[in-house]
């Protein structure tokens, strides 16, 4: 960090400046005269800082320092001067352009952007080369078309090939800066010795950390990741996270698992020990901390092991294992599915991906309907054949909804003692078929087997046949999951297909089992894979609608050597299986990059050179202007808008309030409380509710409630207060414990809180909106009694006014109050119940009172009501529910006591 | 000009706007509409209050003979305390009075006057009597809105600043003081205290311009009081808001304090807001609100 003027002379004019100072200073702003009355409160009031009638010391080093900031911004000052290398031969950028950059590649583009800025104030023409891309012609650009290149270039989800490139840079003579990304890269030392027969090569290179994570593996019972580094000098350790869908469909972390490198490892590997069904959502792994595609390691069908249950029925011949039905499914499936074993009525609940029924011809009614339902939501039903089978009736007339076709009787036997026939082949697979692309073993034979009835249908279901065209294997779509019955047995009764390689491949083709090893060329040839999702260089899923699918032998030869530009890595998607292509593969080891001896090797620079003139000028024009509203302000002349704070409401009492103030004012009179929300306009609306309710109980009643006060429940005493109108906000906080005790206690000895979520009770007290919610919230540690909508006997009906609706601002809206005695009766020759017992603590609505009382400071109502006549009749029943509300609470039952008084009467009679 | 004939020449100036805001009151009083004007407590009068269970000491008159017999015991008829209130009126004669902070809103004295007369016209439309203070004793009737017109027309004093003049207060009256409270509150004090001795209860009503209570001032200046008799010099005039705002509230609270201690209710009215909520509350306090 050094800083050099271009224009150092100038600078001798800072030592004009305390001349200015003395110069200004002389010069005061002129005073105003104004009438005040209230100038008899100013008396003996002392300015805070007194400097006589001279400018203040800051308006004068304000002014001070933008004329220096003029002198030094004149004197031309640059930050982080460069010595200047004159060279006139174009400039060509390159860059390696792979994951491997993706980590720091914003520094990287700033310091190509130096270079070109430093190419452009030598006339120099740049090129910029990225080796990711495909070699395509090098044109030398002026200086800022290539600035706006390098500004949009982004790394590349895989490794650069520099052989690509070699025979397209013979372009003359150039100067060359690479921008390396620190690896070995096949064909690098050949095109460094070409870029350098050309001109000066000086290669760029940070000493940061390269890692990268290679495809996933499942071994022991465990996912095995592997980890590798570029540098293996020192110990480490890195974090992977495995991330995948939760249940709710939201990526989260599955798993984390600790890499360790010890010293001199450039690998490292950790195991993760995963549930099957955690296991089985991951979709992919990567580093914590790092944004690369290197660093990201998708995961595919691989990975997941499928939980599949074999129902064999039961009477398996004791110790002929190779005799039993399901032997050779055990044996094929064991080392790449959970396997669970069981009745149909057992499994069901486990809710296994596959189902396999080995020769099960009866199914109970239960076991039938709920192995059907699994099926429609997607689970694969495979069947095998088997003399069972073949001599039920099963689908014979009807088809079976758990079998594909229907099924002739008895099956045939072919190739026997006691037929002509040969034992029959199998047909290549046709296409469409999920087997499609399998070699066909010629000592694959069928003897017997079940045959299907004829039906149109039976073509499409066919996916598998013999060599005469008889149906081998079938399967239909049941909902969102499928049916398929292989019409020979499993074991090696009715076939030989069970002891041949392909019988295995069928089952992975079925996806009833998959294969933990990457899959062959075999695999994939013959198939059109779909790209699902792509990587870019810095590790992120991104779309890939707009990607044609590729050949199953491209994608294999990708898998072999890396991605590249047609193949971006990603996860690609087959008829039955997805394959994930990830930027490192599982034999891929990082090693550095190595240049020829004498190579000129930079660093990141530590800043780049800077001219400071325009910012030192900007900045003194802004000091000026700062100085006019100063020189204003100084003089009285600026009109600063305080308003606000003297519009604020003064409390009247200066001085804070101590408790006893507050019990002493709350106590001088009847005094109806709000709760203080804290929000502001809640609060005021509170008050003037109040306030205007007050009005009409000092016009109507006895009841004479002073001004109303507002109550911070955490803070203050409620004991004072015989009513407290608890407006509900949406954010309202829930109380302390301690302020549940106060309430609780409050509520129990008499006080009564009105709840208004002032929504219009579209809530009906529920959780349908916010307000709904926080009462909830605020409701559920309060001790409340068991509630009820209120009832039209209520004594709030007829306290003072008699009434048959609450309304507040909002109309209609129900009021939940304490619920009466289940027993209570309805009382002689009265239309109401006996219920002359108990308040209700608490009444909660949502219809808005405060608003529909509330009136200001002349007493004119605040809000209007509904529209014209009827609202304000609205307002008056807002009013009179009012009324009966405070009657209620300082009276009690009162009112309901009067079904005593034949009885009272009767008795002073006596 | 002699001192005389400037004081005339003033008076006649003021008085021409006398008529006009007589007018005014009369329609500001006419928007306050009030039925008969009950103490809500038992006492003489004409109106029902209640009846009540004849107690040792009650004359025999006075018991109410045919409610008592429709029961087995004997009821006294109540009325409805009817008696006329004496009400003192003291309107703030002092130059700081006719301050007006804005060109759109009158001042301050102008809008005491005009609550004075207001009140005036409903408590004497009420029967009660009202006077002015140091103009004789209170009367009742119309004549005397009219004589309260001239003499608040004629009083004009050249002070800075007003102090409560308590001579003819009518013991166990009324009173309503009229003034911005901004002189030394030493005349309040003890015009209060002469009051409560006389047990006269009543209303301190503060007449405030907007901007006394906003301070909306800033830089260099010089303050001068209407009279010109005090002046304050600033450098920064809006260092001093705060403080002076603080003053303001703690002259507030101690007039409010000063209020409550001999009974009496104490209201800050400002020019800027319309006249009829403080006529109403000045009412209302006088017959006891709160």
């Amino acid at each position: 960090m050094n800083l050099a003027f271009a224009a150092p002379l100038l600078l001798w004019g800072l030592v004009a400046l305390p001349l200015l100072w003395l110069l200004l200073r002389a010069v005061p702003p002129a005073p105003i005269r104004r009438r005040f009355p209230g100038v008899a409160l100013l008396l003996g009031l002392a300015d805070e800082d007194r400097q006589a009638d001279k400018t203040p010391w800051w308006l004068m080093l304000l002014r001070m320092a933008a004329i220096a900031l003029v002198i030094v911004g004149f004197a031309g000052p640059v930050l982080n001067p460069e010595p200047h290398q004159a060279s006139d031969k174009p400039l060509l950028l390159v860059f390696d352009g792979g994951w491997a950059e993706a980590q720091d590649w914003g520094k990287r583009v700033t310091q190509a952007a130096d270079l070109i800025a430093r190419a452009a104030r030598d006339g120099r023409a740049v090129a910029v080369v990225r080796l990711t891309d495909r070699p395509g012609e090098v044109v030398f650009q002026a200086a800022d078309v290539a600035a706006g290149r390098v500004a949009t270039l982004q790394p590349q989800p895989w490794l650069p090939r520099p052989d690509d490139w070699r025979k397209v840079l013979n372009l003359g003579d150039f100067d060359s800066y690479w921008l390396s990304d620190g690896l070995a890269h096949g064909g690098r030392a050949e095109l460094f010795a070409d870029l350098a027969l050309h001109g000066a090569v000086t290669v760029f290179e940070t000493p940061r950390p390269v890692v990268a994570l290679r495809p996933a593996g499942f071994a022991e019972g465990a996912v095995q990741v592997t980890a590798l580094r570029l540098d293996g000098s020192a110990a480490a350790e890195v974090e992977v996270v495995a991330k995948g869908p939760d249940p709710s469909g939201a990526i989260r972390d599955l798993a984390v698992g600790k890499v360790a490198f010890a010293v001199g490892e450039v690998q490292g590997q950790a195991a993760l020990v995963l549930p099957p069904e955690l296991r089985n959502r991951i979709t992919r792994f990567e580093i914590t901390g790092q944004r690369s595609a290197g660093a990201v390691s998708l995961t595919d069908d691989s990975l997941k092991r499928r939980k599949v249950a074999i129902v064999a029925d039961g009477g398996d011949r004791e110790g002929l294992q190779l005799l039993s039905s399901s032997h050779y499914l055990r044996q094929a499936l064991e080392p790449m599915a959970e396997l669970i074993e069981g009745g149909v009525s057992d499994i069901l609940p486990a809710n296994p991906d596959v189902i396999i029924l080995v020769d099960v011809a009866r199914l109970g009614q239960a076991e039938g309907d709920g192995l059907l339902e699994w099926v429609t939501k997607g689970g694969l039903l495979l069947r095998f054949a088997g003399p069972r089978l073949a001599a039920s009736d099963l689908s014979r007339t009807e088809e079976d909804p758990l079998l594909p076709v229907r099924l002739r009787e008895g099956g045939r036997t072919v190739g026997g003692a006691m037929s002509w026939d040969d034992p029959k082949a199998l047909a290549p697979f046709p296409e469409g078929s999920p087997f499609h692309g399998l070699v066909v073993p010629q000592d694959v034979a069928v003897t017997s087997q079940v045959l299907s009835q004829a039906d149109p249908a039976l073509a499409e279901r066919t996916i598998a046949a013999l060599a005469d065209g008889t149906p081998l294997v079938t399967r239909k779509v049941v909902g969102q999951g499928q049916v398929v019955l292989v019409h020979v047995t499993a074991n090696a009764e009715w076939s030989t297909l069970p002891l041949s390689g392909l019988f295995v491949s069928m089952l992975e083709r079925l996806a009833v089992s998959t294969r933990p090893a990457l899959p062959e060329l075999a695999d994939l040839v013959g198939q059109t894979w779909v790209p699902e999702k792509v990587l870019d260089g810095f590790g992120v899923e991104v779309r890939a609608d707009a990607l044609a699918g590729v050949e199953g032998a491209v994608l294999a030869a990708g898998l072999a050597q890396g991605p590249g530009a047609d193949l971006p890595p990603g996860l690609y998607a087959g008829a039955e299986r997805r394959v994930a292509l990830n930027a490192v593969a599982a034999e891929t080891v990082l090693a550095p990059a190595i240049w020829p001896a004498g190579t000129r090797i930079e660093g990141l620079a530590v800043g780049a050179e800077q001219s400071l003139k325009g910012p030192a000028l900007g900045a003194a024009l802004v000091l000026l202007c700062i100085d006019i509203l100063a020189a204003l302000a100084v003089s009285g002349r600026l009109v600063v808008v305080v308003l606000a704070l003297a519009l604020l409401p003064h409390p009247q009492g200066a001085g804070a309030q101590t408790p006893d103030d507050v019990a002493i004012a709350a106590t001088e009179g009847v005094i109806l409380g709000y709760v203080l929300t804290g929000d502001g306009q809640v609060d005021l609306v509170s008050k003037a509710g109040l306030m205007g309710l007050g009005d009409q109980l000092w016009n109507r009643t006895a009841v004479e409630p002073l001004t109303p006060m507002g109550v911070d429940i955490e803070q203050d005493e409620l004991a004072f207060y015989p009513f407290l109108y608890w407006p509900v906000v949406a954010d309202a906080p829930v109380p302390s414990s301690a302020t549940y005790a106060k309430l609780n206690r409050f509520l129990r000895t008499g006080g009564m809180i009105l709840f208004d979520t002032r929504d219009g009770d579209i809530a009906g007290a529920g959780s349908a909106s916010l307000e709904g919610q926080a009462l909830q919230r605020i409701a559920s540690g309060l001790d409340i009694p068991p509630l009820e909508p209120i009832a039209e006997d209520h004594v709030l009906t007829r306290s003072f006014y008699l009434l048959g609706a609450f309304p507040g601002r909002f109309a209609g809206g129900g009021l939940w109050v304490e619920a009466p005695p289940p027993d209570a009766e309805l009382a002689e020759g009265m239309p109401f119940r006996n219920l002359n017992d108990g308040v209700t603590p608490v009444v909660i609505g949502g219809n808005d009172w405060a608003s529909a009382w509330a009136v200001d400071d002349n007493g004119m109502a605040m809000f209007p009501v509904g529209r014209g006549y009827a609202g304000e009749q609205q307002r008056e029943y807002a009013y009179r529910f009012g009324v009966n509300l405070v009657m209620y609470v300082l009276t009690g039952n009162y009112k309901s006591d009067q079904v005593h008084v034949p009885a009272l009467l009767e008795r002073l009679g006596k | 000009m002699s001192e005389a004939a400037d004081l005339r020449a003033a008076a006649e100036a003021l008085g021409g706007t006398l008529p006009p805001l007589l007018a005014e009151a009369e329609h500001l009083a006419a928007t306050v509409l009030l039925g008969e004007h009950g103490r809500r407590r038992a006492g003489t009068g004409d109106d029902f209050w209640q009846y009540r269970v004849a107690h040792a000491g009650d004359a025999l008159r006075s018991v109410d003979w045919r409610r008592s017999a429709r029961s087995d015991q004997h009821f006294v008829r109540e009325r409805e305390w009817q008696a006329a209130q004496s009400v003192m009126f003291w309107v703030d004669p002092s130059a700081s009075m006719a301050f007006s902070g804005g060109r759109d809103r009158g001042t301050k004295g102008d809008r005491a006057r005009l609550l004075a007369l207001a009140l005036a016209v409903l408590l004497l439309r009420a029967g009660e009597r009202v006077g002015l203070a140091g103009q004789g004793a209170p009367r009742t009737g119309r004549a005397q809105l009219l004589r309260l017109v001239e003499a608040m027309a004629l009083e004009v004093s050249r002070a800075d600043y007003g102090v409560p003049a308590p001579d003819g207060l009518v013991a166990h009256g009324r009173a309503v003081f009229l003034s911005d409270f901004l002189g030394d509150i030493a005349g309040v004090e003890a015009a209060l205290a002469r009051a409560a001795d006389r047990g006269v209860k009543g209303v301190l009503l503060q007449v405030l311009d907007p901007a006394e209570e906003e301070f909306p001032f800033d830089g260099r200046t010089i303050f001068v009081s209407m009279g010109g008799s005090v002046s304050h010099e600033t450098q920064q005039a809006g260092d001093l808001r705060v403080r002076y705002l603080a003053r303001l509230a703690e002259r507030k609270a101690r007039l409010a304090d000063l209020a409550r201690m001999a009974g009496w209710v104490f209201h800050t009215h400002h020019t800027g807001g319309g006249a009829q909520s403080a006529l109403l509350w000045a009412y209302r306090a006088l017959e006891g609100g709160r």
